[in-house]
């Protein structure tokens, strides 16, 4: 783990560190990797990836419309709105 | 047939591979019961799960489902029994969770293939690489102010099929066909209503040049390319533009480029590469999807005739040409259309006219099948008019044109205004009479030789006739007279 690896992870997260708190994260996290490595010692090709531990098939749902209609409560939590739409600062140049 | 671009060093092959994102028909969202209906007030048809709200969960649409495996079937492809939804990681102010779920490493649908009509009335084989389901994002508005854009999650978590085609795709017109084929296909399976102007439909093309048959090129990927003109726009720009770099010793960037319909090129992104690394991860909302066997036998049951199909049997059953074929299976409507007017009825004439007359007239009024002022029975009926001699086939157009009109039948108009072919002997011949009676000079001459007047008298016949007259009638009966 480096300094460069942290800040990567950092901005895809969109997290803002200062360099003091990279600095602090580069043995933290370089401790959390060596911990999860040790996985990778088990023998696991013969070993179908564990979707879930209870026993059950995937739940579908009946193409139906049960749901929407509901603009002010999804609206609720914007910082700003404008006649029904989410306004957020510009994202193109 | 590779089509090749002349350089200045040489001759240039065209490689593509097309990304075709196409909207599911269904009523509501792959993870959600909000409605997916195009062009509602914005944000009205979104659930917290749409929203990204914290604790919700997705649980899948079993229709979208089904019309995943009809159309990997539609496509002679594999399905695969165990598909994976996975998390596509980054950040845009249209993706409230932060991530798309997608299928990843296992898509739904696997290899298969579909056959494109060219210009030049041949086929070709394109291979399809894979299907897979996904949510779509929501929609930026960015010009409704300076400063800020404007968001409307409406369309945030409808579900598309992503349709990746192999790198089999040569040139211009092939992208075009393949576009075209493509979208014939979802729309006879009624998967996907293939509006590209409402964006039902949108495809990404990625370009390549290289000397033929050498190694591969470096490609670009191009966005936003929505309609099939604009594909073969983009194609024609790009192309040139990496054949220039190549030619003038650089190397092409693997990067995304954006279409500009309004200043028709192509340019750069310029994204960060980072932006890129969307870490996909099985997403532990969802568990495998797994389709049996069975269900899959059951969904291929229900599969219409398909395009290539109908194609190869209308040219087996009908002894149609290709052309004639191909023009009339592009909408299953008109297909049908022309399946009702064959019936007991000589296909050669039928597709004759479905193509050149109701198609020209219906093209022309600005008009598809479905808003045909001639129904398929009463095109019958007027061409039974002409195969039972009622009616010559110069009048059945001027009849034609009355029931693209009047909506009325082909008997009724004829009844209406006494057009009737004239096919007693005792009539056609007193006309005849009368007209050699009138013109001695003209008999005199072409008994003296001049055998072009023959058209004169037939003309002078029809005249009289109102142009009713049988026309074979006429040349005989006149033939006998002047001889």
């Amino acid at each position: 783990m480096d300094e460069a690896t942290v800040r990567r992870v950092a901005r895809l997260a969109r997290l803002e560190m200062s360099d003091e708190e990279v600095a602090r994260l580069v043995p933290q996290l370089g401790n959390i990797m060596t911990f999860v490595e040790q996985l990778g010692e088990v023998d696991t090709d013969a070993v179908e990836p564990l979707a879930s531990v209870a026993d059950i098939d995937l739940r579908l749902r009946e193409d139906t419309v049960t749901d929407g209609g509901i603009a002010n409560d999804v609206l609720a939590n914007a910082p700003e709105d404008m006649e029904g739409f989410f306004v957020v600062p510009k994202v193109v140049e | 047939m590779a089509q090749l671009v002349k350089g200045e060093t040489g001759d240039w092959e065209i490689v593509i591979g097309m990304e075709v994102h196409a909207q599911v028909t269904a009523n509501s969202k792959l993870f959600s019961g909000a409605s997916a209906e195009f062009g509602a007030a914005p944000n009205s048809q979104v659930s917290m799960v749409d929203a990204a709200m914290p604790g919700m969960l997705p649980v899948l649409n079993e229709h979208c489902v089904y019309q995943a495996v009809r159309t990997g079937l539609g496509l002679n492809s594999k399905i695969n029994h165990t598909s994976v939804f996975e998390r596509k990681n980054y950040f845009y102010p249209d993706l409230p969770q932060g991530y798309q779920i997608s299928q990843y490493l296992h898509p739904i649908v696997g290899e298969g293939k579909i056959e494109i009509d060219l210009p030049d009335g041949t086929t070709k084989e394109i291979g399809i690489t894979r299907l897979h389901l996904e949510q779509d994002a929501g929609k930026s508005l960015h010009d409704q102010h300076p400063t800020k854009s404007f968001v409307d999650l409406n369309r945030s978590g409808c579900a598309l099929m992503e349709i990746v085609s192999e790198p089999d795709i040569r040139g211009p017109d092939e992208a075009a066909a393949y576009l075209s084929k493509l979208r014939m296909i979802l729309r006879y399976l009624g998967t996907c209503d293939g509006n590209m102007e409402e964006g039902s439909m949108r495809a990404d093309v990625n370009i390549s040049v290289r000397k033929p048959g050498g190694e591969l090129g470096t490609r670009a990927e191009i966005k936003n390319v929505n309609s099939v003109k604009a594909v073969q726009q983009a194609i024609d720009y790009e192309v040139e533009r990496q054949i220039d770099i190549l030619e003038s010793g650089g190397t092409v960037v693997q990067e995304t480029r954006l279409w500009d319909p309004n200043k028709n090129e192509t340019r750069s992104m310029r994204s960060k590469e980072e932006a890129h690394d969307y870490r996909y991860f099985p997403d532990p909302d969802l568990l495998p999807l797994v389709l049996e066997q069975d269900y899959i036998d059951k969904v291929a049951n229900d599969l219409p005739e398909l395009p290539d199909q109908k194609k190869h049997r209308f040219m087996e059953e009908f002894g149609l040409s290709l052309y004639d074929a191909s023009v009339i299976i592009a909408e299953s409507m008109r297909a049908d259309y022309y399946e009702d007017v064959t019936k007991g009825r000589d296909p050669k004439i039928a597709a004759n006219w479905v193509i050149n007359e109701l198609l020209g007239l219906l093209n022309k009024n600005d008009k598809d099948i479905a808003e045909t002022p001639i129904s398929a029975s009463q095109l019958g009926g007027l061409i039974d008019l002409i195969a039972d001699n009622t009616i010559s086939g110069k009048i059945a157009k001027d009849v034609f044109a009355e029931m693209f009109k009047t909506s009325k039948d082909a008997a009724a108009i004829v009844e209406e205004k006494g057009l009737k072919q004239v096919t007693d002997t005792g009539e056609i011949e007193s006309v005849i009479d009368k007209v050699l009676a009138d013109n001695p000079d003209n008999v005199a001459a072409y008994k003296g030789g001049k055998d072009k007047l023959f058209g004169f008298f037939v003309g002078q016949v029809m005249k009289e006739t109102g142009g009713k007259a049988n026309p074979a009638m006429v040349n005989e009966i006149l033939k006998k007279k002047l001889s």
